[in-house]
């Protein structure tokens, strides 16, 4: 059940990091229409299928625009969106499942273009809806319900992936700390550029991992998130590859270039192109 | 005697599509009926192609059966064209590059070096066209208003290129008067007192949607839609209107729902493996009542079947092309005219029923251009889109039974567009009324479209043909001829197939039987109308080639019958 409808019965389970994740694109949101003077209605919210995509329907206070779509297929949907109007604040939410497995396909596109949306990544490991099996992010060797002799495949790299993709905006973190990673979700939505913000938000019930992510004294667990040095450039694409590679879970930005947007170089051509109307259009067909 | 109709083939490789455009142009300047026909490999230059120009002195249904004139740029070309001939025809064949055994129906005409000796390699098109010209009583001076026409570009080097041209006509006909062959002579034109445009199918659809009111376009390149990808690219710009190509037929589809969300009117065109290929985006867009049209221009299947042939066998799939509860309104014009109108009427469609609309069209009307009469813009309007203008929040969009209006981003009204089932502002939900509810409203919208473009001659007749598609102009042909010869028959004929016009829905249910003449082996059409409750039974053809005329005549003849003495045919 949600604040706003009664009906509606989708749960996440106790503890769930998209929990903290909702929140922190709530501020961010919110934070954005306030900085931005734009309308809450001028932000459309594409969601993938997964327990991700049920945010748009448990989005608190003023209400933007929202799409539940089909599976792996956010970001064509939102690429759309954003043609169609470019002043639309168009924000991707999908887990690692849609994002990086049936979905990775359009990552490149999007990168190239460098279309001006922000993709916030909720990346837990598993396919957590379908209860329990092997993610593209999975580590290899673990046992799912779908990899019962181990998984077989390596695990995904999400960061040299959109690096090597060109995305523009690379951010990292986890569902923890939700102010921080507010703060990084509006960084990502000011950036002119294909942005994305990769979560760690750890699934309680199939792959629960905030030990390993925050550390545990007791336990002698070692947290796997650490600061992002100060001294790191992200503009330097070397640093930021040498930090893609390294282990643990970078907080903060990665990578961030700056570059003209697919809606720059549309504003060009259409100062350049010549419109007709239909009925100019028709006359060059006469007989 | 003279003779109405001429039908020209070009055969051979490179030249032939040229030969044939020029021929159709000037057919068309000088009042004529013109159709042209081609099919070609899938590949950038070369292998075996033809093409093939009708003209009429009375507005032209069909390519034609027969050929009056083959020409033949290459030894392949004139033994694989040959037999097509009509028994007084003529061949003539590039005698620069093969002597064919002899043969008492062709004459031989060097054209590659008669265009050298004019002084321009490439007139050799003019060459031909020249010796076409005296054989069949085509006007000379037409091909030479045509050269001047075309050539005269405000260039240096024009005139040259228009002397040596229009004395490559003089050479061809020259020839050919010497060659003594004679065909029956093409009657003089009688000029259509109204204005004509020529265009082929898949620019006419382009046209039409624009004129709709088209303002997002996204595709994929796939023969045989390319040409409305490219059309688009050219003509979709300006201020507040685009196309772009992108990554795939699934990246098309759901940029195209994410445009139709967010306001536009968008389109995609693309062919049966790419409707393949959306079938689950078309089911969201259904689902979520999201605007969008898209245009399949079928080819011959299955898979990548027959990429550049022509067929109508993705019926099934345009009606049904997602899983789940579902039956897409379709539209299907049948002559390069009405592609024009469906154009704009699947705009139009989507719009008013806020949903996804098919648009089906096939190679042979895709790539032929034919003259027609000129659409008047202002008699096709666009129809603009419900938008809710309400309270800013708790817009229910999908609650009432009755489709209300849209909201649009920007506005007041936020919802969530659901791929999942949905209650009223589209949250995701389980409930059996719910379901119910939805299942029927998506059902229900489709008797908005219930108003198709329709034909019905002959109402009393017990038994009709109802061709479907690209395949009326060949059906139209040989119903005429039985028509004349007494058989009495009736003429169904729906440019909408989902939902039917009620007009047509009454006279299919008067029917004894109704003949389907398709281009697909299970008889796509007949099937659906037996499943929703008509007598109807299929002449089917699957070569890849259109229907000749002489075989439906027959055909339906047989079929009509086969009723009549009580064999059971459904």
């Amino acid at each position: 059940m949600s604040d706003r409808n009664a009906e509606y019965d989708f749960k996440w389970c106790p503890g769930c990091g998209d929990f903290g994740v909702k929140r922190a694109r709530e501020w961010a949101m919110q934070t954005y229409s306030e900085e931005t003077e734009t309308p809450m209605a001028d932000t459309v919210m594409v969601a993938g299928i997964g327990c991700s995509g049920n945010m748009v329907h448990l989005v608190e206070g003023e209400q933007p625009f929202g799409i539940h779509g089909i599976h792996g297929r956010t970001l064509p949907v939102a690429f759309g969106v954003k043609q169609a109007r470019p002043q639309t604040n168009t924000i991707i939410v999908a887990g690692d499942g849609d994002f990086l497995s049936i979905g990775a396909e359009h990552i490149g596109p999007a990168a190239q273009r460098n279309v001006d949306m922000t993709c916030v990544i909720m990346d837990n490991g598993v396919y957590g809806l379908t209860k329990g099996q092997a993610s593209p992010t999975t580590i290899f060797g673990t046992q799912t319900s779908s990899t019962p002799f181990g998984k077989l495949e390596a695990a995904v790299k999400p960061f040299e992936q959109y690096l090597a993709h060109g995305v523009s905006f690379i951010g990292s973190h986890y569902s923890s700390r939700p102010r921080d990673l507010a703060k990084l979700i509006g960084e990502a939505m000011n950036h002119k550029g294909f942005s994305i913000v990769h979560v760690q938000s750890p699934c309680t019930t199939y792959n629960d991992t905030f030990d390993l992510l925050k550390g545990n004294k007791k336990a002698g667990i070692a947290p796997l998130v650490y600061a992002i040095p100060e001294d790191h450039d992200p503009s330097d694409k070397e640093q930021a590859e040498k930090l893609a590679r390294a282990p643990g879970v970078p907080l903060g930005v990665i990578y961030k270039e700056d570059r003209p947007t697919l809606e720059d170089r549309q504003a060009e051509v259409r100062v350049k192109a010549r419109s007709r109307t239909p009925q100019e259009m028709l006359d060059t067909y006469a007989v | 005697m003279g003779t109405t109709d001429l039908v020209v083939r070009f055969a051979g490789e490179a030249g032939v599509v040229t030969s044939a455009e020029s021929l159709a142009a000037t057919a068309a300047q000088a009042g004529y009926h013109v159709q042209t026909y081609a099919t070609f490999p899938s590949q950038i230059l070369g292998g075996p192609v033809h093409t093939q120009v009708h003209i009429s002195t009375s507005p032209t249904l069909s390519d034609g059966d027969d050929v009056d004139v083959l020409v033949a740029f290459s030894e392949d070309g004139f033994n694989n064209h040959k037999d097509s001939l009509v028994p007084d025809g003529v061949i003539i064949y590039n005698s620069g590059e093969f002597d064919p055994p002899g043969d008492s129906n062709s004459f031989g005409l060097p054209f590659d070096d008669i265009a050298k000796e004019v002084g321009n390699a490439r007139a050799s098109n003019m060459v031909v066209l020249g010796a076409i010209a005296p054989l069949a009583n085509f006007p000379l001076e037409a091909l030479k208003e045509y050269v001047t026409k075309r050539f005269t570009r405000g260039r240096p080097g024009d005139e040259q290129i228009v002397e040596a041209n229009s004395l490559a006509l003089d050479r061809g006909a020259e020839a050919a008067e010497k060659s003594g062959f004679h065909l029956a002579e093409l009657d003089p034109p009688i000029r259509p007192d109204y204005e004509q445009i020529m265009i082929s199918g898949n620019a006419a659809i382009a046209l039409g949607a624009v004129q709709g009111g088209l303002d997002f376009y996204a595709g994929y390149p796939i023969s045989p839609a390319t040409t409305v990808l490219v059309w688009m690219e050219a003509n979709l710009v300006g201020e507040d209107r685009f196309a772009y190509q992108v990554s795939s037929e699934i990246e098309a589809i759901g940029a195209i729902i994410g445009a139709g969300y967010n306001g536009r009117k968008s389109m995609t065109a693309t062919a049966g493996p790419g409707v393949a290929l959306m079938s689950e985006g078309l089911g969201f867009a259904w689902m979520a009542e999201i605007p969008c049209v898209v245009v399949d221009v079928q080819r011959g299947g299955p898979a990548t079947g027959l990429p550049t042939k022509t067929e109508q066998s993705d019926l099934f799939a345009c009606m049904y092309p997602a899983h789940g509860d579902v039956r897409m309104p379709v539209i299907a014009p049948g002559t390069v005219e009405e592609c024009f109108y469906a154009g704009a009427l699947a705009v139009n469609w989507a719009e008013r029923y806020q949903g996804p609309v098919m648009l089906m069209s096939e190679m042979q009307q895709a790539e032929r251009s034919q003259n027609i009469p000129k659409p008047d813009l202002s008699k096709v309007t666009a129809a603009g889109r419900e938008v809710y203008k309400g309270d800013m929040n708790g817009y229910q969009r999908y609650e009432p039974d009755e489709m209300g209006p849209m909201p649009l981003p920007g506005g007041p009204g936020a919802y969530v567009a659901n791929a999942s089932e949905h209650d009223g502002i589209g949250d995701s939900t389980h409930l059996p009324i719910r379901h119910i509810r939805g299942t029927e409203r998506r059902f229900g919208k489709l008797k908005l479209l219930n108003d198709g473009p329709h034909e019905i001659e002959n109402p009393d007749a017990a038994i009709a043909v109802m061709p479907w598609g690209g395949s009326k102009g060949p059906v139209r042909e040989a119903y005429l001829q039985l028509q004349e010869e007494g058989v009495d028959i009736g003429w169904l004929y729906s440019m909408t197939l989902h939902p039917l016009p009620e007009a047509i829905s009454e006279q299919l249910n008067k029917k004894e039987i109704v003949i389907v003449p398709e281009l697909n082996y299970q008889g796509q059409w007949s099937r659906l109308l037996r499943a929703d409750g008509y007598r109807a039974t299929s002449i089917t053809q699957y070569t890849g080639l259109p229907f000749k005329v002489g075989f439906l005549v027959e055909e339906i003849k047989q079929a009509v019958a086969a009723h009549k003495g009580g064999k059971v045919l459904v």
